[in-house]
C-alpha cells in the first residue's frame, strides 16, 4: 500500500516578498516539487527602456528594499563599463565601504529575526525577544549600526540618494566618519559573539556537492566588483556572463530560473563567497570560522547562518579598516559620458551574485535591460536541496517536516520581491 | 493581554523597504511590539492571528486581478486601513506600465508571457477600496510611521505635514539648490517627511515622497525648461515613483504631447 501526502505552505514567512512550496511525496519519494514565486511581477527591464542611463541606480533599487545599494552598485558598474570610465580607489573605497553597511544591515535581520527563529523553535524574532530580551537588543543594535552607516554615506538606509554612476553627489567628511568608529567597534565584539552563539545550533546532518559561482578580486573579499568564477574552473568577466549563464521561464514561477549552460544549478551567496574566497578573510574572521566548526569550506546549506554571521565580523572589520584609511576625495564623482555601447556589471548582494546588463544608445538612452538576482540563481540549488532532504526522513510528520523544510528554503535568505523582480510551502503525500 | 490591538501588515506588488521600515525602528520595535498585538507580519513571524484587525498597513500596488480581490478582503478585515509608500499610495513605479502596452512589457521579460497573469495597470489601493490615511515616500519615513501608529492607537489624526520640501531645507538650513547651484529640484512640489535629504547631499529632490498639498507643477516646470532642461527629461523626472499621482501625471502628459 501506497502512503500518499501533501505538504503546501501557501505563504512563506519571514522571506523578503511573496512565495510558496508546494511538495508532493509518494512514500520516500518526492514526485513533485514547486518552489512558487507569485509575487506580481513589476517589469524592472522593460520600463527601464527609454529612461536615461544615469537613472538607472536610482531606478533599479526599487526593485528591493533590503538590498538597494547592491542594486545602484551593479547598476553603476555596468554603465561605468559602458561609458568607458574607471573608477578611482578612493571612490571605490567609499561603494566597499556604504556596502559594507548594507551586509551588517541584511545578515543582521536575517540571523537574528528571519533564521535564528528556526533553530530555537519560535514563529519569529519578536517572539524570541520574549525569552531573550538582551540577545534580540543586541541584534537589532547591531542591524541598527549598519543602517546608520548606510544613512550617512547614503542619505538614508532604505533606497540611499547619494550613489550616482561614477561616484557619489557628495563625500563624506573624516568627521561624519569619526563618529561611526566607536559603534563599529562594539559590533564588530557582537559579531564575534554572535559567531558563537549560532555555531551552537543544532544542525542536520546534511551536506551537497554544489558548483558555488562568487565574485573574486585579487586584492580583497570581493563585494562591489570582480571576476565571476567557481570551483569548477568559471573564470570570466562580467561582460561574458551571456556566454556561460542562461535563464528559463518555468509555468510555476513569477521569477525566471538561472542556470550554467548545459550544466544546471548552481549556488550564490555568503557560502560561495566563503569557500571561494576562504583565504581574503581578515585572520580574525577565519579564526572565529575556524573556531565554530567551519573548514575552508561549507557545504551544509543550513550552515550558512554561521558563514552570514563570519561575514558580519568580516564587514565590522573591513568597515573599520576602511574608515581609518579614509582620505576625502577631491571630486565625488567622475564624469561618465554616454556613447552607443553595451555595459556588464556585477557585485556580491547580501544573497550573492547580482548581474546588470544595459544596452545604450549614443544619447545615453537605455535600449535593453537584464537584471539576474541571486535568488533567481538559487532558485533551482533551493529544489534540488528541498528534494535532496527528504529521503531518510519521512518518518517525520508533516508538522516537523514543513518546518525543516521551510528552514531549508531559509537558509537562503532568498528575497522574492528580488526574484521577481515569490514564497508559499505545499507538501503533498501521495 | 487580549485587549492590545492588532496590527497587521499586508503586502501587495512592491519591493518591500516600506514594511522593513517597521523593523528598522530598532528602538521601537519591541516597545511596540508590547502595545500592539503584531497579528499578521509575514515578513516577520510565520504566527498568524484571525482578523479582524484593528489597524492594517498596506504596502504595494494592485497589479493582479488576484490582488485586487484580496484587498477587498482585506478592508473588510480592517477598523483603519492606512496605505505605506509610493506604491500604495500612487501605484509606485511600476504605474510606468500604465503608459505602455503591456503585452509587450511581459515578452520583454519573460520567455512564455502565457504564464504571466496581470492587468493592465499599476493602481493605488484607494482606486480599490477606502483608505483611513496615506503615508507617502518612497521608501516611507520611521518617524512618520510610528507617529501614524502611535495616532491611530489614540484615535487621534497623524501629524504628518503636507508642505513641501522647502520647508524642511529651510529647517535644515540648507541653501536652495536651485538658486544656489542651478540644480533642477522637485522639492517644491514634493511633500516633505524625508528631511530634505537629497539638497543636503549635493542633488535635487527627485520626488520620491509625491505631490505636497496643491503643489504648482506647471510653474516648476516652467522653471525648469528656464534652466534648460529638455522636456523629455522633464517628463522622465516627472514619471518616476509617484509617476501617477494626478499631480505629476497631468503635467507629464502635458509636456509628453
Amino acid at each position: 500500500m501506497h502512503s500518499e501526502r501533501d505538504l503546501t505552505v501557501d505563504y512563506l514567512a519571514r522571506v523578503e516578498g511573496e512565495g510558496a512550496m508546494y511538495l508532493k511525496l509518494q512514500d520516500d519519494e518526492v514526485v513533485d516539487l514547486q518552489f512558487k514565486i507569485f509575487e506580481p511581477p513589476r517589469f524592472f527591464e522593460a520600463l527601464l527602456a527609454g529612461r536615461r542611463f544615469s537613472e538607472a541606480p536610482d531606478i533599479t533599487a526599487r526593485i528591493c528594499g533590503i538590498c538597494p545599494i547592491a542594486y545602484q552598485t551593479s547598476a553603476c558598474n555596468a554603465m561605468e563599463d559602458a561609458a568607458g570610465v574607471e573608477i578611482p580607489a578612493q571612490l571605490q573605497d567609499l561603494r566597499r565601504l556604504i556596502y559594507c553597511g548594507e551586509w551588517i544591515e541584511s545578515h543582521g535581520l536575517h540571523v537574528y529575526f528571519l533564521h535564528a527563529p528556526d533553530f530555537l523553535g519560535y514563529a519569529g524574532g519578536i517572539e524570541m525577544a520574549a525569552d531573550f530580551p538582551d540577545l534580540v537588543r543586541n541584534g537589532l543594535r547591531l542591524k541598527k549600526i549598519g543602517n546608520h552607516l548606510m544613512t550617512v554615506l547614503g542619505g538614508r538606509e532604505i533606497h540611499p540618494v547619494n550613489v550616482k554612476v561614477g561616484g557619489f553627489f557628495r563625500v563624506p567628511t573624516r568627521s561624519e566618519l569619526d563618529a561611526l568608529v566607536a559603534d563599529l567597534e562594539w559590533g564588530l565584539e557582537a559579531a564575534v559573539d554572535t559567531v558563537r552563539w549560532v555555531s551552537e545550533f543544532p544542525f542536520p546532518d546534511f551536506e551537497r556537492d554544489y558548483e558555488f559561482v562568487a565574485v573574486h578580486h585579487p586584492d580583497e573579499y570581493a563585494i562591489q566588483r570582480g571576476r565571476i568564477v567557481s570551483n569548477r574552473g568559471i573564470d570570466i568577466g562580467p561582460g561574458q556572463w551571456p556566454d556561460i549563464f542562461e535563464e528559463e521561464h518555468v509555468e510555476w514561477s513569477n521569477a525566471l530560473h538561472a542556470r550554467i549552460k548545459e550544466r544546471g544549478s548552481y549556488h550564490v551567496g555568503p557560502m560561495a563567497r566563503y569557500s571561494l574566497n576562504f583565504e581574503q578573510l581578515t585572520s580574525r574572521a577565519q579564526a572565529e570560522a575556524q573556531r565554530a566548526g567551519l573548514g575552508p569550506t561549507c557545504t551544509n546549506p543550513f550552515r550558512s547562518v554561521i558563514v552570514r554571521a563570519v561575514e558580519l565580523v568580516f564587514a565590522f572589520e573591513e568597515a573599520l579598516r576602511l574608515i581609518g584609511s579614509y582620505r576625502r576625495p577631491e571630486a565625488p564623482a567622475v564624469e561618465a559620458h554616454p556613447r552607443s555601447s553595451t555595459g556588464h556589471g556585477v557585485s556580491e548582494a547580501p544573497r550573492g551574485i547580482l548581474y546588470h546588463r544595459y544596452a545604450m544608445d549614443g544619447e545615453g538612452l537605455i535600449e535593453s535591460a537584464q537584471i539576474v538576482p541571486p535568488t533567481s540563481q538559487n532558485q533551482l540549488s533551493i529544489e534540488e536541496d528541498l528534494r535532496d532532504y527528504i529521503p531518510g526522513r519521512t518518518h517525520l510528520s508533516d508538522e516537523t517536516l514543513q518546518w525543516q523544510l521551510e528552514q531549508a528554503i531559509r537558509n537562503y535568505d532568498p528575497c522574492i520581491s528580488c526574484a521577481t523582480h515569490f514564497l508559499d510551502l505545499s507538501v503533498e503525500r501521495i | 493581554m487580549n485587549h492590545r490591538p492588532k496590527l497587521a501588515v499586508w503586502k501587495f506588488a512592491s519591493c518591500d523597504g516600506c514594511q522593513l521600515s517597521l523593523l528598522d525602528c530598532e528602538d521601537e520595535l519591541l516597545a511596540l511590539a508590547e502595545a500592539v498585538e503584531i497579528a499578521y507580519f509575514p515578513e516577520a513571524t510565520k504566527s498568524v492571528i484571525e482578523g479582524p484587525y484593528d489597524l492594517s498597513l498596506v504596502e504595494g500596488s494592485i497589479t493582479t486581478f488576484h490582488d485586487a480581490n484580496r484587498i477587498l478582503e482585506i478592508r473588510g478585515q480592517s477598523k483603519a486601513l492606512v496605505t505605506i509608500g509610493a506604491c500604495a499610495t500612487a501605484g509606485g513605479i511600476q504605474a510606468l506600465r500604465n503608459w505602455a502596452d503591456v503585452s509587450a512589457f511581459t515578452s520583454i521579460v519573460y520567455a512564455e508571457p502565457s504564464f504571466i497573469s496581470t492587468l493592465e495597470t499599476s493602481t493605488p489601493i484607494s482606486d480599490h477600496v477606502g483608505v483611513d490615511f496615506e503615508l507617502r515616500g518612497c521608501p516611507i519615513s520611521k518617524r512618520q510611521l510610528i507617529e501614524v501608529v502611535d495616532s491611530f492607537l489614540h484615535q487621534r489624526r497623524p501629524n504628518v505635514p503636507r508642505h513641501s520640501v522647502c520647508v524642511e531645507c529651510k529647517a535644515r538650513g540648507t541653501p536652495c539648490i536651485m538658486v544656489r547651484a542651478k540644480v533642477p529640484c522637485l522639492g517644491p512640489v514634493t511633500q516633505a517627511g524625508c528631511g530634505a535629504i537629497c539638497p543636503a547631499y549635493d542633488r535635487g529632490c527627485y520626488g520620491c515622497f509625491g505631490p505636497s498639498e496643491s503643489p504648482n507643477v506647471r510653474g516648476l516646470a516652467e522653471w525648469w525648461t528656464t534652466l534648460g532642461v529638455p522636456e523629455v527629461d522633464l517628463v522622465r523626472a516627472l514619471r518616476t515613483f509617484n509617476a501617477w499621482a494626478p499631480e505629476f501625471r497631468e503635467v507629464s502628459d502635458s509636456y509628453a504631447q
